[in-house]
């Protein structure tokens, strides 16, 4: 049975399409978790309609079309981010609502697609992943991962630290825009398998679902595209043999991933915080170690 | 004393938003010194640190660092910034090592660590008295480590001059006492240092001048003055640092 689906041509391009989203989503989600803009993924998700209605409209490839209004997107959001003052979030409300409203509008000016078209890029499909999208997929998500990992230590410290990373030298900006413009890329690598309205979880919850175990960014890393594409995988081949739609099964499996991990950490965490306990304990107050002050109080004024 | 400038600042004017911050600062850091820049809340002195290395523009007025006017300064990596935070944690997970790594991109900018990048980090881990934590998580940490982990990061480029913005605030007592050593050893090989402080505390017998200010304006530059507030009495001691806060109890309400 198993035989049977890895011979089918279209699960063997879902498979394929879903291995490199569960790569490419939690090694671009990292940074914008650690910079604490996990919601970045869902906003470009949203701008990314726009591009699939535009690609209906103009009968272009959808996922091409995407790639280019979800990286025009993204690079706003950066800028609005940057320069933006107190109304930053209103501009980006408009952003987001904006594009989803276009993508609905111009499916429906373009007599070729429908909304239950639609419905297959807001939560994934199988079925629909052409030959023509598996080339995208590979080039966008070979990009995602040259950038991802090439840099890391670089975008490492611009996430961590923005203001540090400045006085390093290192051209923030045009990092800044990079991460931004990765992100646009993944969403549309994506886009395929989870859908655009759930894109943002696969970038979110494995990153959350590895740091309940890690102590480093390497092997949160590590681990959440681990999980990524283990939780890929495996809603792609769930949704195979009970027809619900992959993104969904994907998402609900990250979020078990994340049940699970937490629920092993917390033995984990109170081992550690006992061992730690248990090293200062030795020494009692007063006689710490490196805290040489003497044990009486003497205040002087 | 040697005469060279490191940091120069000259009639700096700016402003938050319509509010004059700075209005018209001069302030010279030379070769070897170690100048403190004192203040009260909202008297400027952050803005003032922030403008120097470039994150606040001026609206009126000259910045050199290195005798380079600062629009052209490019070799970062002599200078070391210490930013003023409470955390050196962000939204994942990273360890003190990697932290510290993150400032020696300075000097190593695309290229991949050599050796030497990170026996430097090592090195600079060492030098606040974290060797030992060096693999552990930074949320692991207590509040002064975060401090000594950011000054580490500092350290890591091997700077000619040090930049920190109140880089004893929330700083338990070990700790202080830690960065107060690692900070006379680089002063002691020739480092250059600027630091905003809140009170001069056990930095004291450090700092050679002294630069306080006052609503945007310097109004001593100088020995350090005599006082500044209670803490700031030379002499005060800072066994207990809270207890000239405390109210007296009276027993009527405790």
């Amino acid at each position: 049975m198993m035989l049977e689906m890895l011979q089918s041509p279209f699960m063997q391009r879902a498979l394929l399409a879903a291995l490199l989203v569960g790569i490419t989503a939690p090694a671009v989600g990292i940074y914008l978790v650690q910079r604490r803009q996990a919601l970045m993924g869902d906003g470009i998700g949203h701008v990314a309609m726009t591009g699939v209605g535009l690609g209906f409209l103009m009968s272009a490839n959808p996922i091409w079309m995407a790639t280019l209004v979800s990286v025009l997107g993204a690079v706003t959001m950066e800028l609005i981010r940057t320069y933006g003052r107190t109304r930053g979030d209103i501009a980006l409300a408009m952003l987001f609502y904006g594009g989803m409203a276009g993508g609905v509008l111009l499916i429906e000016l373009s007599g070729t697609g429908t909304t239950a078209n639609l419905t297959t890029y807001l939560f994934g499909s199988l079925s629909t992943v052409s030959d023509g999208d598996l080339v995208a997929i590979l080039l966008l998500a070979a990009f995602v991962v040259l950038v991802s990992l090439g840099l890391r230590r670089q975008l490492f410290a611009v996430s961590q630290d923005e203001e540090f990373a400045r006085v390093t030298g290192l051209p923030v900006r045009a990092l800044n825009l990079l991460v931004a413009v990765t992100a646009a890329v993944t969403v549309s690598v994506a886009m395929r398998v989870v859908g655009l309205l759930l894109v943002s979880a696969l970038m979110v919850v494995p990153v959350a679902a590895a740091q309940q175990l890690t102590r480093s960014f390497r092997a949160t890393y590590a681990l959440s595209v681990g999980i990524g594409v283990v939780v890929a995988l495996a809603g792609t081949t769930t949704s195979y043999y009970q027809d619900v739609p992959p993104g969904a099964t994907i998402v609900m499996l990250a979020i078990a991933a994340f049940i699970a991990l937490t629920a092993l950490a917390a033995p984990l965490a109170r081992r550690r915080a006992r061992a730690a306990e248990a090293a200062t304990a030795e020494a009692a107050c007063g006689t710490a170690p490196g805290n040489g002050r003497p044990p009486a109080d003497d205040v002087k004024v | 004393m040697n005469t060279e400038q490191v940091i120069s600042v000259q009639g700096a004017r700016a402003v938050l938003g319509s509010r004059p911050v700075l209005r018209g600062v001069d302030l010279t850091v030379r070769r070897g010194e170690v100048v403190a820049l004192l203040g009260a809340n909202g008297s400027g002195k952050s803005t003032a640190v922030r403008s120097v290395i470039g994150q606040v523009p001026l609206t009126e007025g000259r910045i050199e660092l290195f005798g380079t006017e600062l629009r052209r300064f490019r070799r970062w990596q002599r200078l070391g910034y210490v930013p003023q935070r409470t955390t050196a944690a962000s939204g994942v997970p990273a360890t003190v090592r990697e932290v510290v790594a993150a400032g020696r991109l300075a000097r190593s900018r695309f290229g991949l660590p050599s050796r030497g990048d990170r026996e430097a980090v090592r090195r600079a881990i060492g030098l606040v008295g974290l060797a030992d934590r060096a693999g552990d998580s930074v949320s692991a940490l207590s509040g002064g480590q975060h401090q000594r982990v950011l000054i580490a990061r500092a350290l890591a480029s091997e700077p000619e001059l040090l930049i920190m913005d109140e880089p004893m605030a929330g700083v338990d007592l070990a700790s202080q006492e830690v960065l107060a050593g690692t900070l006379r050893e680089q002063v002691a090989a020739g480092t250059s240092v600027l630091l905003v402080l809140h009170e001069l505390g056990p930095l004291e017998p450090l700092i050679d001048r002294a630069v306080v200010l006052r609503e945007g304006c310097v109004v001593h530059d100088g020995p350090p003055p005599e006082a500044v507030g209670q803490h700031a009495l030379p002499g005060h001691d800072h066994v207990h640092p809270h207890a000239a806060d405390e109210p007296l109890r009276t027993g009527l309400l405790t």
